[in-house]
């Protein structure tokens, strides 16, 4: 139990105290009163001195008045051990006697200060648990004492003897220990009240800074991506895409310096913001958009069938579609038209000039049925160009004669505007304008080569060798027949000058060569001095010659004279002639039937031929361009689609598409053909001379 | 060719019924316009998602095939938009003029 100590104050000075409080407190009100200026601190003093005075006794205006006898009146006052402030009327309800009754005794205890120490009895459990904790400390306290005086004694004994040593290091050691008993016995301090006093000093702390730094945040960048299927098809393509490049890589190694010169390329290209990426899309969307323009265009041409040819036994009708013109190229006209067999909406124009006063420059265009409003690719050239033709494999590959006697080749596929390949007056070109280009399949070193004919007379063979071209003259036209000798005994021109030629479709040796002086020779291409046939087939110059698609036999042949002929090359007169009227500009056999053909002539009109509805009159006669003035000059069928293109010399080309009627297939079988056209050869030659068209 | 391409650009820019052009890059900002900036930014955004989702489309179905273009015809005029790796074009035209 803690012992606590209580200060008694004298309550006999209390209550003294407390009845001179009043009248000292009038006074030193008095006091203060009057003299406001003087210190606080003596104002006891001064009220002591006044008090000491007491003589003149002022009344504060609340005092009670009593009389005099009154004021001499002596009231006893006894001084009690009650505490003034106890309650002396306690009462507590008593649940027994179910009322309230007061307390007889009531505490008189005053408590007037109270402190509490921090001294322990040593017995107490508090203080053994604190003797626990010290608890060797404590215990050590006692050896220490021993120890320390033997250690006193020690030094002295030292010089005497051998023990010295043992007790030195025992001394040691237990000065060892002595130290931490000191230590423990320095933490246990003993503070006794009388003449112990601590002092404590504090340090100056300095004033808290904080202090922080911070490291500049990571950059962070919010990425979202999705993982579809054909994102993971993409990631693999590419992987192998650039397994494939290392292989590649690998085994080229000197193409290395080219692969980064070509990097560098890309990488410059790709840092600039620029449009080439988006060429191909802009393509389409041209596309698109004349898509868009012509929509009924091309819901013709792949839809309408004119629905009168049913009515029409055996008429038809051309309905124009797309019509094709090119800014650049108005005062051309149309020289050569080719149709790409592998890209069967594409086709190419050849523009120049017939007229032979007027020569300039000139252009190939190519054109695709999807864009009517701009060529896909064109190339001006320095001369008029006068026939083309596509390679029926590299549909890239385009062979082109000219009329100043040049052949040149361009690659589609490459970005410059200049031939590939162009023959020179070293390289053998030809003297006279080329009429008419033929590729041929590759030769034995796989080699692309191709035929020309010229005015001077040459049937040439010129081979793509590396980066050459190099001619081989197969044939040498010469004039058949003698004619008359100059005037001044000059020996006439022996050449005769080839305006067209055609190759046979399926024997490959076997050509056709058309002249000015309108004779066709059948020619071969291994006998290079003699014809195996000619034919008089015209009297001017012959402007195309066919061989027919599907018969063997069959060819065609137009001319300036109006007409059109149409020869069994084992028979040497025709089988059949039409008159059209006007000069006849091309003509083109049907890739569908082998009855079918088509003719243009110079007054604008298409003639279309069904050997098998009508043999002697057209089925289809059509003008098709606005202008009557205008010459048409040629014509090719589309190998797929029902449709023709058709050139004239505004460098036009329109679009044609050939109603149900023209487009029959032959019913019967070849061997009727051939009785068909066998059976005319009774019919009296002066009977083919009587049949007119028109 | 950068050339040719400005040239083709100016072409469908002048091709009859034509309203407007846009290209948009990858991201979906338009870099070239014939259109006022708030139309422009309009089509670009919405296009450009409209454009993902229907590539997207295309090519779960078939991981190989991708889409060409898209066409979006209303009763006033036709959406055109012709998507590319890297840029995507988009015309409005009005066809029936």
């Amino acid at each position: 139990m803690p012992v606590t100590h209580k200060t008694l104050v004298k309550s006999k000075q209390g209550s003294n105290a407390q009845s001179q409080q009043k009248p000292l407190a009038a006074k030193t009100a008095k006091v203060v009163s009057k003299k406001k200026d003087e210190d606080d601190g003596t104002e006891i003093g001064e009220g002591g001195d006044e008090w000491m005075h007491g003589k003149t006794l002022i009344k504060p205006p609340d005092q009670l008045d009593l009389t005099e006898a009154e004021l001499k009146e002596e009231f006893t006052r006894i001084l009690t051990a009650n505490n003034p402030h106890a309650p002396q009327n306690i009462v507590r309800y008593s649940f027994k006697e179910r009322s309230y009754k007061p307390i007889s005794s009531v505490d008189q205890l005053a408590v007037h200060f109270f402190l509490e120490g921090n001294l322990l009895h040593r017995d107490s459990d508090e203080a053994r648990r604190q003797k626990a904790k010290q608890g060797l400390p404590d215990e050590k306290a006692t050896v220490v004492t021993e120890t320390e005086d033997e250690k006193l004694e020690t030094p002295l004994q030292a010089a005497g003897g051998e023990e010295a040593g043992d007790v030195e290091e025992g001394g040691g050691e237990d000065g060892a220990h002595s130290v931490d008993s000191k230590t423990g016995k320095k933490e246990q301090k003993l503070t006794n009240q009388f003449n112990f006093s601590e002092r404590a000093s504090q340090t100056l702390n300095n004033p808290l800074r904080e202090r922080g730094c911070q490291t500049e945040p990571p950059p962070r960048a919010s990425f979202s991506a999705t993982a579809n299927q054909w994102e993971i098809y993409d990631v693999y393509l590419e992987e192998m895409q650039k397994q494939e490049k290392n292989k590649e890589k690998a085994k080229a190694v000197p193409k290395k310096e080219d692969d980064k010169g070509k990097k560098k390329l890309t990488l410059v290209e790709t840092q600039s913001d620029d449009l080439t990426k988006v060429a191909k899309v802009a393509k389409i969307i041209e596309r698109m958009v004349n898509q868009n323009t012509f929509d009924d265009i091309a819901q013709d041409f792949r839809y309408f069938e004119d629905a009168s040819d049913e009515f029409r036994e055996q008429e038809g009708t051309l309905l124009p579609l797309w019509k094709f013109q090119y800014d650049q190229a108005k005062r051309l006209s149309v020289t050569a038209l080719c149709w790409n067999q592998s890209y069967k909406d594409l086709f190419a124009v050849g523009l120049g000039s017939y007229d032979f006063t007027k020569q300039g420059r000139g252009m190939l265009v190519f054109y695709s049925l999807k864009n009517s409003t701009y060529p896909e690719y064109n190339y001006p050239t320095t001369s008029g160009i006068l026939c083309l033709d596509i390679h029926p494999d590299r549909p890239y590959l385009v062979a082109v004669g000219f009329y100043d006697g040049c052949v040149a080749v361009y690659n589609l596929k490459e970005e410059r505007p200049e031939p590939v390949y162009k023959s020179s007056s070293k390289s053998g070109k030809h003297t006279d304008p080329v009429w008419q280009v033929r590729w041929q399949k590759d030769d034995m070193d796989n080699h692309q080569n191709f035929f020309s004919v010229s005015s001077d007379g040459r049937v040439v063979s010129w081979t793509l060798v590396k980066s050459e071209l190099v001619f081989t003259d197969i044939i040498k036209l010469s004039l058949v027949g003698a004619v008359s000798e100059g005037p001044e005994g000059v020996p006439p021109p022996t050449m005769a000058c080839g305006t067209s030629f055609d190759f046979h479709k399926q024997i490959n040796y076997l050509f056709l060569v058309g002249t000015e002086e309108g004779k066709i020779h059948k020619c071969s291409k291994a006998y290079s001095s003699q014809f195996l046939e000619t034919y008089d087939a015209h009297n001017m110059a012959v402007d195309a010659v066919k061989w027919n698609q599907f018969h063997p036999k069959v060819f065609i042949s137009c001319s300036s004279d109006w007409t059109v002929k149409i020869w069994d090359h084992t028979i040497r007169t025709p089988v059949f002639i039409f008159d059209l009227n006007a000069a006849v500009g091309d003509v083109a056999w049907s890739p569908y039937s082998s009855t079918v053909f088509a003719a243009v002539t110079a007054d604008g009109k298409v003639h279309v031929f069904d050997l098998g509805i009508n043999k002697y009159e057209a089925i289809c006669q059509q003008p098709v361009v606005a202008k009557k003035k205008t010459k048409l000059t040629h014509i090719e069928f589309n190998p797929v689609y029902p449709i023709i293109i058709v050139g004239d010399d505004r460098g036009y080309v329109t679009s044609l598409k050939l109603s149900p009627n023209l487009r029959s297939k032959p019913k019967w079988g070849r061997k009727k053909l051939d009785i068909q056209f066998s059976g005319i050869h009774y019919y009296p030659p002066s009977f083919l001379f009587l049949r007119k068209t028109g | 060719m950068c050339a040719e391409v400005e040239e083709t650009l100016k072409r469908i820019q002048t091709h009859k019924g034509v309203i407007g052009t846009i290209v948009v890059n990858a991201e979906g900002i338009p870099i070239r316009t014939t259109l006022d900036n708030s139309t422009t930014v309009q089509y670009a955004g919405l296009l450009h998602q409209l454009t993902m989702k229907a590539r997207s489309t295309v090519r779960d179905i078939d991981p190989q095939n991708d889409l060409t273009f898209l066409r979006i015809r209303s009763k006033k005029h036709e959406i055109m938009v012709a998507p590319d790796k890297e840029y995507m074009l988009i015309v409005i035209q009005n066809p029936s003029e």
